[in-house]
């Protein structure tokens, strides 16, 4: 039974649309990150996907620019509460990034410039649900947003969408990244609202 | 590295209103007494829960402004215009009112008193709320671990905890930069943080200290672009972000 906090009023969403529990609706778009914005020359940018055997599929940014584009619009939820409605992405779905890619693993760890890592299960990045994506709202994504090239995991908390992506290891056994091993949720699912571990 | 631990769910925890500071015209320090609070590191936040009369319910993240005092909690929580939460706890909220808190949370943009490093920290404006629990640590657990302030503030009326930063606390520098006006007699004319500030008043990176930056997005880029032009190596330059909605 939650307690009232004396004239609290709040002001809920007007949308129509539901917001995940203890989300609030805004229309910027807040950064976060948890060290400088790497400076990444798109030239030099490279994409691996290395299997649980270390087998390396590698993409360049030609490469990359090369495949099969989608443009998702899709709503993002941030688990420092922030949710923002109706964003579009463009970029490559991990179903194409991952369809020649053989592997077993049940787990993903994904690799960032800087060093930054997120840990989800294979099945999330799969079947539609998540993309590399190069540009936001018609334009390349800034560096502060993850530019050259972010994951885009829109059903799961924003964290797992790691900016300045570079690579994703598939692995048999979970295997924990940055916030996920300081107490954030493996899985991340907002419409449950597993901020953190234990949730 | 498999996991191994047994997660346990952080609960809600009702919190009382204690007492309240005026840090500023626009930010207010909530002491909170929190049955069961299980303490927390400087730099670490707190999800905070208010629910309305009729259901409606929202929660926001604040950083602690100080290590916890047993079971009181202190926030430093600065008024946004048309937010939600903010101005209900900076303008409604008094002394035995109740909202439910969780956490500590976060374990990156955190001090820890063993940490042996020199230290920098670099606020802009709100962002010296986790900053000052540093300092405050620092001093609580008596560590000689050299310190230095680097703070941004619009006006002089607009730097938090004004006085206690005017006591002298050895080991500990402190720069206030002024973006809009400064006091009369400042050498410096007002402007936005710049390399000059960070090398003047900052450690020089050879020393390798550990860099905390906190404040709005604009802020933390400049500053932390500006930590990795003087050679800070950027695994050692923690950021943390207070975005203009984080009402």
């Amino acid at each position: 039974m939650a307690i009232v906090s004396r004239g609290f009023r709040g002001r809920p969403s007007s949308e129509d649309k539901p917001l995940p529990p203890g989300q609030y609706l805004t229309q910027d778009f807040p950064v976060l990150s948890a060290g400088p914005t790497p400076k990444i020359d798109p030239e030099r940018w490279s994409f691996t996907v290395t299997t649980e055997t270390g087998e390396d599929t590698s993409w360049s940014w030609r490469e990359f620019q090369a495949l099969p584009m989608e443009t998702p619009t899709v709503d993002i939820h941030c688990v420092t509460k922030w949710s923002k409605f109706d964003t579009t992405w463009r970029g490559v779905s991990l179903d194409t990034l991952l369809a020649g890619v053989d592997t077993a693993a049940d787990h993903a760890l994904v690799h960032s410039y800087g060093g930054y890592t997120t840990n989800l299960p294979l099945e999330d990045l799969l079947d539609g649900q998540a993309w590399l994506v190069h540009s936001y709202d018609g334009e390349e994504l800034h560096p502060e947003h993850g530019g050259p090239v972010r994951l885009l995991v829109p059903h799961l908390y924003f964290w797992k969408s790691a900016k300045w992506v570079r690579g994703i290891r598939l692995l048999l056994e979970e295997e924990q990244g940055f916030w996920e091993n300081v107490g954030y949720h493996d899985h991340g699912d907002p419409w449950r609202e597993q901020r953190y571990q234990g949730d | 590295m498999a996991t191994t631990r047994t997660p346990v769910k952080m609960t809600w925890r009702v919190a009382t209103v204690a007492g309240f500071r005026d840090e500023t015209p626009a930010a207010r320090t909530l002491e909170l007494d929190v049955p069961g609070w299980p303490g927390h590191l400087a730099g670490q936040h707190v999800d905070v829960k208010l629910t309305a009369e009729d259901g409606y319910s929202t929660q926001r993240s604040y950083s602690a402004a100080a290590p916890a005092d047993g079971e009181r909690i202190e926030l430093t929580v600065q008024r946004v215009r048309d937010g939600e939460v903010s101005p209900y706890l900076t303008e409604v909220a008094e002394v035995g009112d109740q909202v439910e808190v969780r956490g500590p949370i976060g374990g990156w943009f955190v001090w820890r008193p063993e940490d042996t490093a020199p230290v920098l920290l670099v606020g802009g404006g709100s962002g010296i709320v986790p900053l000052m629990a540093m300092i405050r640590a620092r001093r609580a657990a008596g560590s000689l671990v050299p310190f230095r302030l680097i703070v941004s503030v619009r006006t002089p009326e607009d730097l938090y905890y004004a006085d206690e930063l005017r006591v002298p606390d050895p080991g500990v520098d402190v720069t206030v930069l002024h973006t809009r006006s400064a006091p009369e007699g400042s050498r410096r004319p007002p402007g936005r943080i710049g390399v000059a500030d960070v090398n003047t008043h900052g450690w020089p990176a050879v020393l390798e200290p550990t860099c905390f930056v906190c404040g709005p997005t604009g802020f933390v880029e400049t500053a932390a672009d500006v930590l990795v032009a003087l050679g800070h190596d950027p695994r050692r330059v923690r950021t943390e972000r207070f975005g203009p909605s984080g009402s």
